[in-house]
């Protein structure tokens, strides 16, 4: 330890653009918190002050008169639900064999992981749009939620695959050894180990859904079918000349879900992109 | 088609090809192992890699929005049309500009960031709950907050300029210099985070001891920094720097909300170029034709800095 000792000077530095990070990290959002809680003349006033001077819940009471927010919600939870399930429940099986047997099937699949990354969304939209409209599934959520759960696929692939190479085989063989099938050993030695990891993959993947916008703007059309980010960029308004106190109230409650989750996996998602990246 | 194509894999790697020496794991998928495949391959290939061969064939058809007579190939007539569009090329050039704008201050804050949090210091774990915000953010409300932040009257930033008595400040998303730098601003901050994490994980592998050892020869912070630290998280860096820069490139709600290409199409990203040519005037051929590109020029550029990257390291 006493060879690395930091100067006095040194460590004053490093507080200093410790805190130039933390302004930097904060500001919008206390400044966002600000607005959603300011009556319109103090919005509309020349100097903005940080604290709101006659705080007031009027903005959220409008942003929900203006705009169909709960509708959107109810829709927005739908989708992420629905897709942050359906993507664990088949990638769970895939990143297992995937991380057990080492195959061309295994490599591919690794291989669509990373590609799938670098490909423009235009390029895969388009011929999504078109699919879907044959199969009349435009202006529908479960055209979205078919949309989401591919598109899920390759972070929750990348995440499990980390996850089951984190359980020891030998327990497994063990299980083998003692006469259990192979269906039983994954349900009754594998799945237990697996569930934390499986847990943080869905929560991680219903924030990215409940997040999405492009494809959410491109495949639905009428405002009662639309998502939460869709609704939210209504209150901007055609010239951008925007409302701000329920924009602010809006965008500031549309937010609160995704920090909660966050927050509880964020530990788990760093390890999990860890455990991905170790062997891969 | 999924199974056709599918069948002639599963017998390929077969058992023909023994490894002496050590035991391998299983090399052939036996039955079990394909259902427990098929849920997730089946909709990859009808949802993901199919879109992505038909998005491609578009490109040489003239396939438009609701148009009644049937699409027709029509070669590379979209590609040459493209390599004179002046207008797709700015947004091209924009697109560059920006993703490099990001993608390079990004990782440097988000390197000295990781640095500092490596240290013992007292509140980073501020630090670090602060970092989740960003991260976890729709990309929809970091626009519309750095909206209220870039506000000419009502925002933070003009009011901050007007206390410091350096003028009245600017409209700042709209000003045809001022735009692009502006989002790009935006761009750094909604994209920190994840780097920082990135390169924290990277950072854990650095040996302590050779930190110490190096410290004892009177190394001075830097030079431990170039010699010790910088050699373990380089693969990171080159990975994270890499896909950064996909995803900035390819990235949109943010300019979407924060000035939608504007003013006078000064932050046109070619996503937002191509949309407009896919969904507001129903061009499909010539969108999916930019598409194609984009991901051409892409990954040249991303093999050439990976190539030069990979080898100034052996060099060393």
């Amino acid at each position: 330890m006493t060879a690395l000792r930091t100067s006095r000077s040194g460590r004053a530095g490093q507080y200093l653009a410790l805190l130039c990070y933390l302004v930097f990290l904060a500001f919008p959002f206390l400044w966002l918190i600000s607005t959603a809680f300011k009556p319109p003349r103090e919005l509309g006033s020349l100097h903005p002050t940080w604290i709101p001077e006659d705080p007031t819940l009027d903005n959220f009471r409008q942003a929900f008169d203006e705009q169909p927010l709960l509708h959107a919600a109810v829709n927005s939870l739908i989708a992420a639900l629905a897709a942050a399930l359906i993507a664990v429940v088949i990638a769970t099986p895939m990143a297992y064999v995937m991380a057990r047997h080492r195959n061309k099937l295994s490599a591919a699949a690794t291989g669509w992981v990373v590609v799938s990354q670098a490909f423009p969304f235009v390029l895969v939209i388009i011929p999504l749009f078109l699919i879907l409209k044959n199969l009349h599934l435009i202006n529908t959520l479960l055209g979205l939620i078919l949309v989401y759960v591919v598109w899920a696929l390759p972070f929750a692939l990348w995440m499990l695959v980390g996850y089951v190479r984190a359980v020891p085989r030998e327990l497994e063989e063990a299980a083998a050894v003692d006469g259990a099938g192979r269906l039983r050993t994954l349900v009754s030695v594998t799945a237990p180990l697996l569930a934390p990891g499986i847990v943080a993959t869905a929560l991680f993947a219903f924030i990215t859904a409940w997040n999405e916008f492009f494809f959410a703007l491109v495949l639905l059309k009428t405002p009662e079918k639309q998502t939460l980010p869709v609704v939210l960029t209504h209150f901007l308004g055609a010239e951008g000349v925007a409302d701000l106190g329920p924009l602010a109230a809006a965008a500031f409650l549309a937010t609160i879900p995704s920090l909660v989750i966050f927050a509880i996996i964020q530990k788990r998602i760093t390890g999990g992109m860890l455990a991905g990246a170790v062997k891969s | 088609m999924t199974l056709a194509s599918a069948a002639p894999r599963s017998g390929e790697p077969g058992p023909s090809r023994p490894r002496s020496g050590r035991p391998r794991p299983v090399r052939h998928l036996d039955h079990g192992a394909w259902v427990l495949v098929l849920p997730a391959l089946i909709p990859i290939l009808v949802l993901s890699v199919g879109p992505l061969l038909y998005g491609i064939s578009l490109a040489f058809t003239d396939s438009q929005a609701g148009r009644t007579e049937p699409t027709e190939w029509i070669g590379t007539l979209n590609f040459q049309d493209l390599a004179h569009d002046t207008l797709f090329w700015d947004s091209f050039r924009i697109g560059l500009l920006w993703a490099l704008g990001v993608t390079v201050p990004q990782f440097v804050l988000a390197l000295g960031l990781a640095l500092l949090l490596s240290q013992n210091l007292r509140f980073r774990w501020l630090a670090r709950a602060l970092a989740i915000i960003p991260w976890a953010m729709p990309e929809v409300v970091v626009g519309i907050m750095w909206r209220l932040v870039y506000n000419p009257d009502a925002g933070i930033l003009n009011e901050t300029i007007r206390d410091l008595g350096l003028g009245d400040g600017r409209d700042w998303l709209t000003g045809l210099a001022t735009a692009l730098p502006a989002v790009i601003v935006v761009g750094i901050w909604a994209g920190m985070p994840q780097t920082t994490v990135a390169l924290l994980a990277g950072l854990q592998n650095t040996p302590y001891e050779l930190h110490e050892a190096a410290a004892l020869d009177g190394a001075g912070a830097w030079r431990r920094f170039r010699t010790v630290t910088w050699p373990a998280i380089k693969p990171v860096a080159l990975a994270i720097t890499a896909l950064n820069f996909i995803w900035n490139f390819n990235s949109f709600a943010l300019v979407y909300v924060l000035t939608n290409g504007g003013p006078g199409g000064r932050t046109r990203l070619p996503m937002l170029f191509a949309y407009e040519e896919a969904f507001r005037y129903g061009q499909f051929g010539y969108a999916a034709a930019m598409g194609c590109v984009m991901v051409a020029v892409i990954s040249v550029m991303l093999a050439l800095y990976l190539v030069g990257r990979l080898k100034g390291g052996d060099e060393k």
